[in-house]
């Protein structure tokens, strides 16, 4: 990216590197793998020249774990990855949630399963994204649909993971990762970023880095090397960061984390809408999809049919709140991606019967056209 | 641990300045018990954590310590590279020739014919000689030891904190409970009278024939060679990058 250009043409995992840059992240490690390569090889020439770090590891794991390592001293961290290595990273992105360490996982989809269409586009880790890694953990995932919004999220995600220590995805897809188009930056500067909750006394003392004042809290978590000379561990853990195995910590600990974001839902999720109060027909999207909704949208209505569009760009927590307003006698949303059907459960859970849903879905390793969507508004219509 | 502790204190570091982390097994609850910054991993996972740590504070001195499961088998492709990278750790292996968290199993350091849990017949893999791995990856300073040898310890393990570079830290652990109880070493004393009748110093060892050799191991300082070091080779890189774009652009 040219600097001091606000309008510019650019690619997706471009604008997700600059974005990291901008947010303040200083550390990554990764592992290159098609189609989000392009982040780990412009940070590299990128992050020496603001005093920040780069490093390609062995594999996937060692990727997150150096991050995590970077990150616990304090250092805002992020990697990068596509479906495979995904799946790799799932055993220590329980590890970041349970500790409560910042990072910022990036996942460029590719067509899956196993090694499946390295550079085909697919929407099938949503699922993985929200339960991949083993036990009952709270996650945020955010989903691009265009290169303005990989810039975006990417900020949005670095600030999210700080402010609320916890590992956030971005569940970026084949198509938006290497998709060029005309975008329009922020200033440099005008970015509001922000810092992850730290001790507001100085070392000496008793110190617990997992305490909070109420349940929703974000505990303030020293970084290594500070002097408060504390223990990190991936076993539950008491205030103190030591091991325990009493049920009620257990289940104060658990429900702690899942309560830090579940009170913020407001905050967190993202969702674009339009025109879902009087659409009989709604088209529910995310990712690279919503731009063939976008069209299909446009041509729809040409044809005089009174449509909505939901464009979810935070998936989980999932927007249920959304979904009230498409309640309704005779309402229909229709739900595209490229999967068999992930979202659209989630969909007909939050319906439970007060509007219909319909999907259309793929997994071909093409995008959905409009007129596919446009085909299933006719069926419905 | 208390022959690493005393490492600690030889080696004049300050206990702000010390991180250790570990990965998961017996060896590793061990982070628990020290006053440091401590991190206690995933299976496997010491390395990664700690090359980001120190990475990202080269200033920190940064210790592992890994079981034998931990650092050769799961972990062991970390460790090869780390190793190759010569990034400025210090790996103490508490090698006890088994799984002891999980009752005793064979782990890739067992040697031939021990009995495990999952080796009822004899253990017929070859174990590494970790030491020989290390060296072989990369590592530039390396050294075996045993609790036995309770002054040497100590001092291979403040020079492996000093070396500036990876240290790796052999050390031969008692299992009296699970590997003691399958190989007729029932008790502590059994175990390290074994670890005192099996291991040589390295210049008596380097005399032996190679029939006398077998079954011994050669302790003390095996390897200690000078070679730039990985957060060294970065920080010139930066120097260099922003030597050559003075007006910074974040």
């Amino acid at each position: 990216m040219k600097k001091g250009k606000a309008e510019q043409f650019v690619q997706g995992n471009a604008a997700c590197a600059e974005a990291a840059i901008a947010a303040g992240v200083r550390f990554y490690a990764g592992y290159p793998i098609t189609p989000s390569t392009e982040i780990a090889e412009i940070l590299s020439a990128r992050l020496p020249e603001v005093e920040g770090k780069f490093m390609q590891m062995e594999d996937e794991i060692a990727g997150l774990g150096a991050t995590l390592g970077a990150s616990l001293t304090g250092i805002k961290s992020m990697t990068a990855t596509s479906g495979p290595g995904f799946s790799l990273k799932q055993e220590l992105i329980g590890y970041a949630a349970l500790c409560e360490i910042p990072c910022v996982i990036v996942n460029v989809q590719r067509g899956g399963p196993s090694t499946g269409l390295p550079t085909g586009p697919a929407q099938g880790d949503v699922m993985q994204a929200r339960w991949g890694t083993h036990g009952d953990h709270p996650i945020i995932v955010l989903a691009p649909s265009s290169v303005g919004e990989m810039y975006d999220l990417t900020v949005q995600a670095v600030n999210f993971s700080e402010s609320l220590r916890t590992p956030v995805i971005l569940l970026a897809d084949e198509v938006i990762g290497h998709l060029y188009e005309k975008t329009v930056f922020p200033e440099e500067g005008s970015l509001k970023l922000s810092a992850r909750p730290r001790p507001e006394k100085k070392p000496g003392g008793k110190y617990l880095p997992f305490a909070v004042s109420s349940p929703s809290d974000v505990p303030r978590i020293a970084d290594f090397g500070d002097g408060f000379r504390f223990n990190v561990t991936g076993l539950i853990h008491d205030l103190d960061g030591f091991p325990t195995n009493d049920p009620r910590k257990t289940e104060a600990l658990l429900t702690r984390l899942h309560e830090k974001i579940n009170s913020r839902i407001g905050e967190i999720c993202l969702v674009d809408t339009e025109n879902l109060e009087d659409a009989s027909l709604i088209l529910c999207s995310y990712g690279a999809t919503a731009r063939s909704c976008a069209e299909a949208v446009i041509e729809a209505r040409r044809r005089g049919l009174n449509v909505g569009m939901i464009k979810l760009k935070t998936l989980w927590p999932f927007p249920d709140f959304v979904f009230e307003r498409c309640a309704g006698e005779g309402k229909t949303v229709i739900v595209c991606e490229m999967n068999l059907g992930q979202i659209v459960h989630e969909v007909q859970r939050v319906a439970n019967g007060r509007f219909k849903v319909a999907g259309v879905h793929t997994c071909r390793g093409s995008m959905i056209t409009p007129k596919e969507i446009l085909d299933k508004i006719g069926t419905l219509s | 641990m208390q022959a690493f502790l005393r490492g600690v204190i030889d080696a004049g570091i300050d206990k702000n300045d010390m991180v250790v982390v570990s990965g998961i097994g017996c060896s590793s609850r061990a982070v628990g018990y020290v006053d440091f910054d401590t991190l206690h991993t995933a299976h496997g996972r010491a390395l990664p954590f700690a090359t980001g740590i120190k990475m990202a504070k080269p200033k920190l001195n940064v210790a592992v310590l890994a079981g034998d499961g931990d650092i050769a088998a799961i972990g062991g492709n970390h460790f090869i590279h780390a190793a190759r990278r010569n990034i400025d750790l210090t790996v103490v292996i508490f090698n006890n020739f088994n799984y002891g968290m999980t009752g005793g199993q064979s782990s890739p350091l067992t040697c031939v014919d021990t009995i495990a849990p999952t080796t009822p017949y004899g253990n017929i893999e070859a174990p590494f000689d970790i030491c020989s791995l290390a060296i072989a990856a990369g590592a530039t300073y390396v050294a075996r030891s045993t609790t036995y040898h309770a002054l040497q310890l100590p001092e291979l393990i403040a020079s492996g904190i000093r070396h500036h570079g990876f240290s790796v830290i052999e050390v031969f652990t008692g299992c009296p409970t699970y590997f003691g109880k399958f190989n007729n070493q029932r008790s502590a004393a059994k175990m390290l009278e074994w670890q005192r009748d099996h291991s040589v110093n390295l210049k008596q060892y380097q005399l032996l024939s190679e029939e006398a050799k077998t079954g011994k191991f050669a302790i003390g300082m095996i390897h200690s060679v000078e070679r730039a070091e990985y957060t060294d080779e970065y920080s010139k890189i930066i120097q260099r990058v922003r030597n050559n774009s003075p007006k910074d652009a974040s």
